[in-house]
């Protein structure tokens, strides 16, 4: 960085400082939220039934099309071939045997793809959507084991496939960075996240911690982890003149869209992006080499595109989570309150890509301390860009954190519950915001309560049950509430007083669709089957990024917004013979199938005779929400305390969980039976995470070695035990709905509580994750 | 596209004879490893000769043993009555492994024909002395934690992955083979080879042999099991298993077999464990020394050294069940 260009992010940095600080101080009543959401009184309507998903029937009677479904007229089929070094470049590459083959239409290198922009990555503007920075098939370059070479197209799949192994590569190998230890020892940088140094001081933490009548102080690793939805990344393709159809798997149907124009160098209004359904995200659907790679062989061929990665291929192509470093310190006084809280350490990361695992995410915010000493550093590493996986940073940084403070909890003598409360802080200890919402204790209290608790064994290992050695383990859960900008939404209401929601909004199986018909039903005062909500397209309102657990707070929002323009066309069009003449939008609700004064709700018009008075046969109006300062002006966190029982075999250290209990409190629940799912989804895969889940990185090659689900181990349904979640229900006043996000925060706490849970049962503290019996029995 | 020829036989012989005509032919059991390996190019036979339609029978023979048909399901052995009242640990074995639709497809012969789970065998960009011989082992100094610490060789480290191996070995199951020549019989024991220097060679069997049956023995012991260790409660195959059976008369180990799972390139039969228990008294103690016998000679690579352990103490808590 020049002089004047560290001197322009001063000034920038003082700027952002002063905005931050107003922000802060302002009154409540100014900032978004600050005024509770009216529906959080709703009692009675939709909203907080446990309604079943209404994708559900589709889905079993397999009307529910996805990505690799759509089959489009002439299309050909797309297989792809990875690159088998690190770095380097491509010396030479035979495709005339693959051309040759039978069905084939054309290969596709380097050599004769059409010329395009590098990928815009993540976060690299307001809706880029790559997982790299990499041009894609533009030169003979080689940046990671695995990066596409190659596309063929053919006929059929099977021909496709086939083609790829008759062409023949020859590589010029470059020395490549493929070891952790040796990437650490050229040196590591600050990371970065959300614009933001991953790094943050409070006080002296090292001399207080020095200082401290009680400390732990240890290292806690994590490995990388690979996304396994259960759809493979697919997408179906088409071009009509210059403008590109994408049927796409998809988190980010805006984003997806402006990328891929920027790519082609079309512009976004010449993309169109569907996702009706997707099986999974977890962060990896977004954009990567296939969509791209798909439409660039389709604009080649003249002809539509299917591809669909085999699972190999989203190892080698879909970045997953990368490994953690983490060292975690805790000084405590004499009576437990912490006074030094250091949480730092390294990760892997590319040179091309801006995803450093922001493992101190939670402990910016979850506990009281003296002192802080917060920092993630990078080593880069020659692989596959890294990129979001099930809450990125809370998901391990857990895992060091809640094991530190279990540890701290096994130093003192003391229970770790209460070890945690006596350190609950009364405001956001890091930035001194006070919190919209934190009812920790409840979540505890309620936890410990149902779970059995007090039947904890005192003393390590002295629960036995045959050859089984049981625990009981507590960690604490914590995502923090986004809401990110760019959130629109469009109402529409017919002469029938149908609803109809419009926004480019996301549904992977969790039930988004289903909550915020419920939500909408609610607001507009309308039954549940009455509303349609249509989401998945990116020429519907709104960019509205499935990610971060904001895409709830965003629909929210945006659905808030739209109400209060349609509210303002209704009372236009019903005018002055109507019971409603006179009053304004905020001083009606939807009730009855209409409009009515809140309060007075015999003043009432439904919106079937508004609109017959007005000769329409409806009435739309798009809004959108205000910029989302209410994250700069309350700390806004989601918290749990996650139970587990586990049961550790003594002769051969093989561990399996015997109860679950996850005890939230993430606001109001829009759909119990959906949020229950959420909960459970995200425990489960915190299983896989605590105990099996482990790319296996050939640090010789950079070559990920087991790209299969019978190698990669996700927990089998013989792992997983009944799953208790409960949550307190509380409302955050100053989120949309009363609710913050709950899709990640599921998996937080989950393998501190599994290690916790073993430390219990055996003595045996396991600070290297995953936790398999060579860790336990020597 | 890797094109095959795909042919039914009707008879043991009829087949023996169709694969003989193609030099790149392969027997087709339940195709759950062959038509994997074929997707994923490691196999690429000409020719497929589908020999589930011979003989699947379960039959109890005049002396006792049984007589099980190679084209027998997997969940058809498991799920037989006599087998299960007699044969636990094979029962045990099977169900300890795959999944029950793959259980469902797969056969009896062609359980004993499955290949290795060896990271490195699967990828074509790694070097593979089983897939290309002569090419070396990137998994001797690679990640082997599930790889073999008996009978290995610098060539090849990797394991079988069957269940239902093991406690064929353990029963001193018979493998039945008819090639051209006539037919003869191989101890399940005997079947599978160490890798040496030839670890693309597995088995005993020549090109155009058929595994037709395998017999049981009659009369096993009555006290019996199969344990295995993974590293998750089910799909995943065993880091370590132990089939074994115990006969104690007077207070002294009157016979005894055991066999281990996920330690070698074959179903490792434990002789020396066993023979360092026959005529003793059963304790722990005797156990555990009868288990350091048999791995005094294994060997830790970089990754799988907990299994020496694992192995030692699995061997002594299934015999201390059996003898309890």
């Amino acid at each position: 960085m020049s002089i004047v260009d560290e001197a322009k992010a001063t000034v920038k940095g003082a700027v952002q400082g002063v905005m931050q600080k107003a922000i802060a101080l302002a009154p409540d009543s100014w900032i978004p939220g600050g005024v509770p959401d009216p529906l959080i009184r709703e009692r009675h309507g939709q909203t907080g039934r446990p309604v079943s998903r209404i994708d559900g029937p589709m889905k079993v009677a397999g009307q529910a099309p996805f990505a690799a479904e759509f089959p489009l007229d002439g299309m050909a089929y797309a297989a792809v071939l990875f690159s088998r070094i690190a770095k380097g470049r491509i010396a030479s590459i035979d495709t005339a045997m693959a051309e040759a083959a039978p069905g084939v239409v054309l290969v596709m290198t380097h050599r004769n793809a059409p010329r395009m922009a590098a990928m815009p990555p993540f976060m690299s503007s307001a809706k880029a959507a790559g997982g790299n920075d990499l041009p894609i098939l533009q030169d003979d370059r080689i940046h990671w084991n695995g990066q596409p070479v190659a596309v063929v197209l053919a006929e059929t799949q099977e021909q496709a496939d086939h083609a790829t192994s008759l062409i023949e590569v020859s590589y010029a190998a470059d020395e490549a960075v493929t070891s952790f230890a040796e990437a650490k020892a050229q040196g590591t940088k600050p990371g970065e996240f959300q614009g933001q140094p991953l790094k943050l001081a409070v006080g002296d933490a090292e001399d207080e911690l020095a200082k401290a009548a009680f400390k732990v102080d240890a290292v806690y690793k994590t490995p990388r982890h690979n996304h396994n939805p259960i759809e493979l990344h697919a997408a179906t393709v088409g071009w009509d003149g210059d403008t590109l159809r994408v049927h796409d798997a998809s988190q980010a149907v805006a984003h997806v869209a402006w990328s891929l124009g920027h790519i082609f160098g079309i512009g976004e209004d010449k993309v169109r992006v569907t996702s009706p359904f997707v099986g999974g995200g977890f962060g990896s659907k977004t954009l990567w080499d296939h969509q791209v790679l798909a439409a660039a062989a389709s604009k080649l061929a003249g002809r539509p595109v299917r591809i669909m990665l085999s699972r190999e291929g989203v190892y080698r192509i879909v970045g997953g989570r990368t490994l953690t470093e983490q060292r975690c310190a805790i000084g405590a006084d004499a009576d437990g309150r912490f006074t030094a809280l250091v949480h730092t350490g390294t990760v892997a990361m590319t040179r091309h890509n801006a995803m450093p695992e922001p493992f101190i995410l939670p402990a910016r915010s979850a506990y009281q301390s003296g002192s802080f000493d917060l920092r993630v550093d990078v080593a880069y590493v020659d692989m596959i860009a890294n990129t979001f996986m099930r809450a990125p940073g809370e998901s391990v940084g857990t895992f060091g954190l809640e094991s530190a403070i279990d540890e701290l909890a096994v130093a003192m003598d003391i229970d770790p519950i209460e070890l945690r409360l006596k350190n609950e802080p009364e405001q956001d200890p890091t930035t001194g915001l006070p919190f919209s919402q934190r009812d920790v204790e409840k979540a505890y209290r309620d936890g410990a309560e149902r779970f059995g608790w007090t039947e904890r064994p005192k003393t390590p290992g002295s629960w036995r049950d045959g050859e089984w050695l049981v625990g009981m383990g507590v960690a604490t859960a914590t995502y923090p509430y986004y809401r990110m900008p760019g959130g629109a939404a469009r109402l529409t209401v017919d002469a029938t007083g149908h609803v109809t929601v419009d926004i480019a909004a996301h549904e992977m199986g969790m039930g988004t669709a289903t909550a915020h018909s419920q939500v909408t039903a609610d607001r507009l005062g309308v039954e549940l089957d009455q509303v349609t909500f249509n989401y998945g397209d990116n020429v519907l309102p709104g960019v509205v990024l499935a990610g971060g657990s904001q895409q709830t707070a965003a629909i929210g929002a945006s659905i808030i917004a739209a109400q209060t323009a349609l509210y303002t066309e209704l009372l236009k069009l019903a005018g002055n013979d109507s019971p409603l003449a006179g009053l304004k939008p905020d001083e009606v609700g939807g009730y009855r199938g209409g409009l009515a004064a809140l309060d007075d709700p015999s003043r009432h018009e439904s919106y079937a005779s508004i609109l017959s008075r007005a000769q329409r046969d409806s009435v739309s109006a798009e809004g959108t929400p205000p910029m989302p300062l209410e994250l700069q002006h309350w700390s806004m966190h989601s918290h749990g305390a996650i139970f587990v029982e586990a049961r550790v075999n003594a002769v051969t250290g093989e561990t399996r969980i015997s109860r679950m209990l996850g005890s939230f409190d993430c606001g109001v629940i829009l759909n119990p039976k959906t949020a229950t799912s959420q909960f459970r989804g995200g425990m489960i895969m915190g299983l896989g995470l605590a105990l099996t889940e482990e790319t296996m990185f050939d640090e010789r090659t950079g070559r990920i070695m087991n790209p299969s689900l019978a190698e990669y181990h996700v927990p089998v349904h013989l792992d997983v035990p009944e799953i208790d979640v409960i949550w307190t229900g509380i409302p955050d006043p100053h989120a949309p709905m009363g609710a913050r996000g709950i899709g990640e925060i599921g998996i937080t706490g989950v393998g501190a509580a599994v290690a916790n849970a073993i430390y219990n049962a055996t003595g045996r503290r396991v600070r290297d994750l995953p936790i398999t019996l060579d860790k336990i029995v020597d | 596209m890797l094109t095959f020829e795909y042919t039914r036989a009707d008879s043991a012989a009829a087949a023996i004879d169709l694969v003989e005509r193609e030099a790149e032919a392969k027997f087709l059991g339940g195709g759950t490893n062959l038509v994997d390996l074929m997707r994923e190019t490691i196999e690429r036979p000409r020719a497929l000769v589908d020999v589930t339609g011979l003989s699947a029978a379960i039959e109890v023979q005049e002396d006792g043993g049984v007589l099980i048909g190679a084209a027998a399901t997997n969940t058809a052995l498991a799920e037989d009555r006599h087998i299960r009242e007699h044969y636990p640990m094979l029962a045990r074995a099977i169900l300890a492994g795959a999944s029950a639709q793959i259980r469902n497809m797969a056969t009896v012969g062609g359980n004993l024909l499955q290949r290795t789970r060896c990271y490195y065998f699967y990828d074509d960009a790694a070097h593979c002395n089983k897939r290309r011989a002569g090419s070396g082992c990137d998994a001797v100094d690679g990640f082997n934690r599930i790889h073999a610490i008996l009978g290995a060789s610098e060539q090849c480290v990797a394991t079988h992955p069957s269940d239902m191996c093991v406690a064929l070995a353990a029963l001193d199951a018979m493998v039945h083979i008819e090639g051209k020549d006539g037919t003869r019989q191989v101890p399940v024991a005997d079947f599978h080879t160490l890798p040496g220097d030839t670890p693309q060679v597995e088995t005993v069997l020549a090109p155009g042999e058929l595994i037709t049956a395998i017999a049981l023995p009659a009369n096993p012991a009555t006290g019996q099991t199969y344990r295995k260790v993974r590293d998750r409660a089910s799909y995943a195959f065993a880091l370590v298993s132990v089939a074994a059976s115990v006969r104690v008369e007077d207070g002294s180990i009157a016979d005894v077999r055991i066999a281990l799972g996920g330690v070698a390139h074959k179903p490792w039969r434990a002789t020396k464990a066993e023979a360092a228990l026959r005529g003793k008294a059963p304790s722990e103690d005797a156990f555990r020394a009868a288990a350091r016998a048999e791995l005094a000679d294994a060997r830790p690579l970089r990754d799988n050294g907990f299994k020496i352990g694992l192995a030692e103490r699995t061997i002594v808590a299934v015999l201390q069940e059996l003898t309890a």
